[in-house]
């Protein structure tokens, strides 16, 4: 039993004393991350980047901690959505539609706990599911040269573009700055410099995580001091937290349907959690009818998406650790903390790095366990946090984001470009243009490029080449399938609104 | 409508000086078929159609702010700009005071309450960068002792 050998080691990296504590730490920020509302997975992990970085963790360490912190962060989400309706996240927009009303209705312990052991039990199959697929498709990615890896990172940004956002020429508009982005700097093949306009600063390229820190986490600021951070602090009274037996046993098979639901819309490139929580409640509230009394506050409505978002949170994770093709915006940021610690994801990672991909592996079931305690006996602690104002709140995650760039180089040069990018990701996302496209280009945009440039070597430039496999033929095929299809499927599937009271 | 159209003009004229100036990019004697040129001129494209289509569909223009919170947006990023250029050479507790301070204000305009924010979060977030994570900031300007 490979399995059982691999897992073995992952645990005997995951159980040293340090190791165990980072995992516990990074549940505990996760939640925390998650359950405030305007600080997401990806701003999170975004901004704690750089300082794990700068602390010297080794990395297995520094991958424990963050996906500790990106698991923490989809069970907060659904703190803030249950008693504030206001999702802590995107994905637990779903959430509120049938937990708000729950917690408005006096049930809001019954709905926390409900939703604390669906994401439980979503987050522990798929993780259960990545140890099983994740090696499987790894040996399928030997077979991928550089023309198939060129239609993935195409296919990447077309389901993305095409999930992600209301217009297809917004979504391709977006991928192309990131894309022209990551041009900037050295040319690997010719060692020229591109497109730096003579400026010694852009000779290295522009640091992914500048931009990525600029775009999620100072955009963010720019909107609270928009909305002049309101929206937060009214909410409901949390009473006494019991356990409800009844409920969980009647949204068991609800839990599994989802979780399995979730888990596949988490491995599609570029579809995420948002997609999951979303499908799996469009698929709970079918299979009720109108009978089931979905977005008036029903058991089965809280457990669906939450168990869906959690379960699409560990597919996500499949195709980042096989393929590098992140298949959300959080993983995309995880995909830049593999990049920054010096790891190349893909099939070799399993082979050359066993403990990397295991003890990850098993930190995340033992996460799961933790964020199972923290998040239903202790659930009043993170409670008590979301009462944090905005006043404080924002400016310390602004200043935690500058002391984390400016600790990667010292350069006053980065901390101007950051701000700069959070002016971009403000006008970006008021114009309704995706920024996750953004990112993905600047993180693959030079292995896309050089996937291109090592196929036409191959080849001698010839451009069928690309074509010339039945993977990559079949990847072009799903890439342009998933632009052009959400463009008829809009009608269809119209995403539902925050209830309003 | 009239945002679309004049980001995406904006983004046009931004693809094409990027096409423009990367048929300059210098290509040495080692060139593989493709060349330095061919993919950043390929995304140039992409992105001049791509916004060619936002100019001529333009979707529904956003709630865009009003005066008073342009003003506060712009005294913020005037703010993070004065903050990023004298992180180094004042040191982090005073920078980081005023800078959170004055963004703590635009969020809630109680002065009295912002720069006791400022001050708190400047001393407590040097505290645990300095003792609890171990990195290397300068707490006042050098020389000062």
């Amino acid at each position: 039993m490979d399995i059982l050998a691999n897992l073995a080691l992952g645990f005997s990296v995951a159980l040293t004393p340090y190791t165990l504590m980072l995992a516990v730490i990074g549940c505990f920020l996760g939640t925390i991350i998650g359950a405030l509302p305007g600080l997401g997975p990806s701003n999170g992990v975004a901004i704690l980047i750089p300082i794990t970085f700068t602390l010297g963790l080794d990395a297995t360490q520094a991958l424990v901690l963050m996906t500790a912190v990106y698991y923490g962060a989809m069970y907060g989400g659904r703190i803030s959505s249950i008693l504030l309706n206001i999702p802590g996240d995107e994905p637990a927009l779903m959430t509120t539609l049938d937990g708000y009303p729950m917690a408005k209705a006096g049930r809001a312990g019954d709905a926390l706990v409900l939703s604390g052991v669906a994401s439980f039990v979503g987050a522990l199959l798929a993780t259960i599911g990545l140890m099983l697929l994740a090696p499987m498709l790894a040996r399928v990615a030997y077979l991928f040269g550089p023309s198939e890896y060129f239609a993935l990172y195409l296919l990447a940004f077309c389901t993305l573009g095409g999930m992600a956002s209301n217009n297809q020429a917004k979504a391709a508009l977006a991928s192309c700055i990131g894309l022209g982005i990551a041009m900037i700097g050295v040319d690997n093949n010719s060692g020229l410099p591109r497109l730096t306009g003579g400026n010694l600063h852009l000779m290295d390229g522009i640091d992914f995580l500048v931009a990525i820190v600029g775009l999620f986490a100072i955009a963010e600021v720019f909107f609270f001091i928009e909305s002049h951070g309101k929206g937060s602090s009214i909410g409901v009274k949390l009473e006494k937290v019991r356990i409800p037996w009844k409920d969980i046993r009647e949204t068991t098979p609800t839990m599994l349907r989802s979780s399995g639901v979730g888990f596949i819309a988490g491995i599609l490139p570029g579809a995420g959690a948002s997609l999951g929580s979303f499908l799996t409640y469009m698929v709970e509230k079918s299979i009720a009818g109108p009978k089931g009394g979905f977005g008036t506050g029903v058991a089965k409505g809280v457990a669906a998406p939450e168990a869906g978002n959690n379960a699409a949170a560990g597919g996500a994770l499949v195709p980042m650790l096989t393929l590098g093709v992140p298949g959300s915006g959080t993983t995309a940021v995880l995909l830049a903390l593999l990049m920054t610690l010096n790891i190349t994801p893909g099939p070799t990672l399993f082979t050359d790095r066993p403990e990397v991909v295991w003890g990850l592996i098993a930190s995340l079931l033992i996460a799961n366990f933790v964020l199972l305690l923290m998040n239903v006996p202790m659930v009043k602690i993170f409670v008590k946090i979301l009462m944090v104002p905005a006043w404080v709140l924002l400016p310390g995650v602004t200043m935690i984001s500058f002391v984390g760039i400016y600790s990667l180089s010292g350069s006053y040069f980065d901390l101007l470009l950051m701000i700069g990018f959070g002016g971009l990701g403000y006008i970006l996302r008021k114009l309704d243009i995706p920024t996750v496209p953004v990112i993905l280009g600047i993180l693959l945009g030079g292995n896309m490029e050089n996937a291109l440039r090592r196929a036409m070597v191959l080849s001698d430039g010839d451009m069928t080449y690309l074509f010339s496999s039945p993977i990559s033929i079949g990847l072009w095929v799903a890439a342009i399938a998933g632009f052009i299809a959400p463009m008829f499927l809009r009608g269809v599937l119209r995403k539902p609104q925050a209830v309003t009271d | 409508m009239a945002s679309d159209r004049i980001f995406g003009l904006v983004a046009l004229f931004v693809a094409l000086a990027y096409i423009a100036s990367a048929t300059q990019i210098q290509t040495s004697f080692l060139a593989d078929p493709v060349g330095p040129r061919a993919f950043p001129i390929l995304v140039g494209a992409v992105a001049a159609l791509s916004a060619l289509a936002m100019i001529v569909r333009p979707d529904p223009d956003p709630a865009w702010p009003t005066g008073r919170t342009w003003v506060s947006l712009v005294v913020a990023v005037l703010v993070l700009v004065g903050y990023a250029y004298t992180l180094k050479p004042l040191g982090f507790i005073v920078p980081t005071a005023i800078a959170a301070g004055v963004l703590s204000y635009q969020l809630s305009p109680r002065p009295v309450a912002a720069a006791v924010t400022g001050v708190a979060l400047s001393v407590g977030l040097f505290v645990l960068f300095r003792y609890a994570l171990g990195l290397g900031l300068i707490p006042l300007p050098k020389g000062l002792f």
